[in-house]
């Protein structure tokens, strides 16, 4: 499936790069102030990746061969419904995987 | 006003970070389990684990890689989803500074969403503590989370062969993410972000080597930082 040599390489290499994500102000550019345009994108990173992530996985499930799924479907929306009222990540990831369990049970 | 000597300061930043565990602990059995379905062993699933200690990253270089997406596209999107890293470090810089060299390596080493929530929260609630205090209270985060990380990535590995199917645990992966995503959609630029990532990835997602992702990716925080700044002209934006 993946290949030893390169599954190290992505590791190693994946690695360095995170570490000089956190490292690149805190250790190199010290206390100069940056653009604020810079900060400001980097302030919606994790918000404009992750979404773009799940969103294929959610709608074109893998496990039924890329075809839609209710059940996934609306797992996905119940665990964002409760993880937006009570910002809470453990009980967002309860409440989806109850409700993935119990639609996968029923329609399945 | 209690005295605080560095030492109460360290327990203090375990006390505050103790309860993330819940959060981070599944997510290290997770990235173990689907580690191992993956075809990989306990030592590679943990050598990703201490290499990166960012789950998000770690899964999508594992899910990119399934797909045999091309090295250069799987660093990039990982690097992507880790990009919010570089904007800790420019918070806590302020802060820690003033630190030794090699002080502040090792902080950035271990600067992961927790630490970083914890201190931050903190210094600004205590400007008077001292650079050694600070210091101390962000290896009192870090104590509680990251030692479990490896641990506990190490547990899913060996867990991964006996998940049985009807768990259903390709789902696992898009039901943490979102669980993570939701308390991030703090203002309506978070939430214009988060919903054209989505859209263009969905329109995109017949692009191979998950290219869309990178696309949508930029699209989105071009998207939330033009929205925040139109907040901003406006005297219309509350972070």
């Amino acid at each position: 499936m993946i290949d030893t040599g390169w599954l190290w390489l992505v590791i190693i290499a994946l690695g360095a790069g995170s570490f000089l994500l956190r490292f690149v102000f805190l250790g190199l550019i010290g206390d100069r102030p940056l653009p604020p345009w810079i900060l400001r994108h980097l302030r919606y990173t994790a918000v404009a990746v992750l979404p773009g992530l799940v969103a294929p996985m959610v709608v074109f499930p893998p496990a039924t061969g890329g075809v839609p799924d209710p059940a996934r479907l609306i797992a996905a929306g119940v665990t964002l419904a409760v993880g937006l009222w009570l910002k809470n990540a453990i009980g967002a990831i309860l409440s989806g995987a109850a409700t993935l369990y119990i639609l996968l049970y029923l329609l399945g | 006003m209690t005295t605080e000597t560095t030492k109460s300061i360290f327990f203090k930043g375990v006390r505050d970070a103790a309860p993330f565990l819940l959060v981070v602990g599944p997510f290290a059995v997770l990235f173990g389990v689907v580690a191992t379905q993956a075809g990989l062993d306990a030592i590679e699933a943990l050598g990703f684990s201490v290499a990166v200690i960012a789950g998000a990253a770690q899964l999508t270089a594992l899910q990119l890689m399934l797909d045999q997406a091309p090295t250069l596209i799987v660093l990039a999107s990982a690097l992507a989803v880790n990009l919010r890293m570089a904007m800790y470090s420019a918070s806590l810089t302020p802060y820690l500074g003033q630190a030794p060299l090699w002080k502040r390596a090792l902080v950035s080493y271990f600067l992961v969403d927790q630490s970083y929530g914890c201190s931050i929260l903190a210094y600004e609630l205590h400007p008077h503590w001292t650079l050694r205090q600070r210091l101390a209270y962000f290896w009192g985060t870090v104590a509680p989370i990251c030692p479990f990380w490896f641990i506990l990535t190490v547990v899913g590995a060996k867990l991964g062969g006996s998940i049985p199917d009807w768990l259903a645990l390709d789902f696992a992966v898009p039901i943490t993410f979102l669980a993570i995503i939701a308390p991030m959609l703090r203002t309506r630029a978070h939430v214009a972000a988060a919903l054209v990532s989505v859209g263009v990835a969905l329109l995109l997602a017949w692009l191979p080597y998950n290219l869309g992702l990178l696309v949508a990716g930029m699209c989105g925080m071009i998207t939330g930082a033009e929205i925040e700044r139109r907040l901003v002209i406006k005297g219309a934006w509350q972070p």
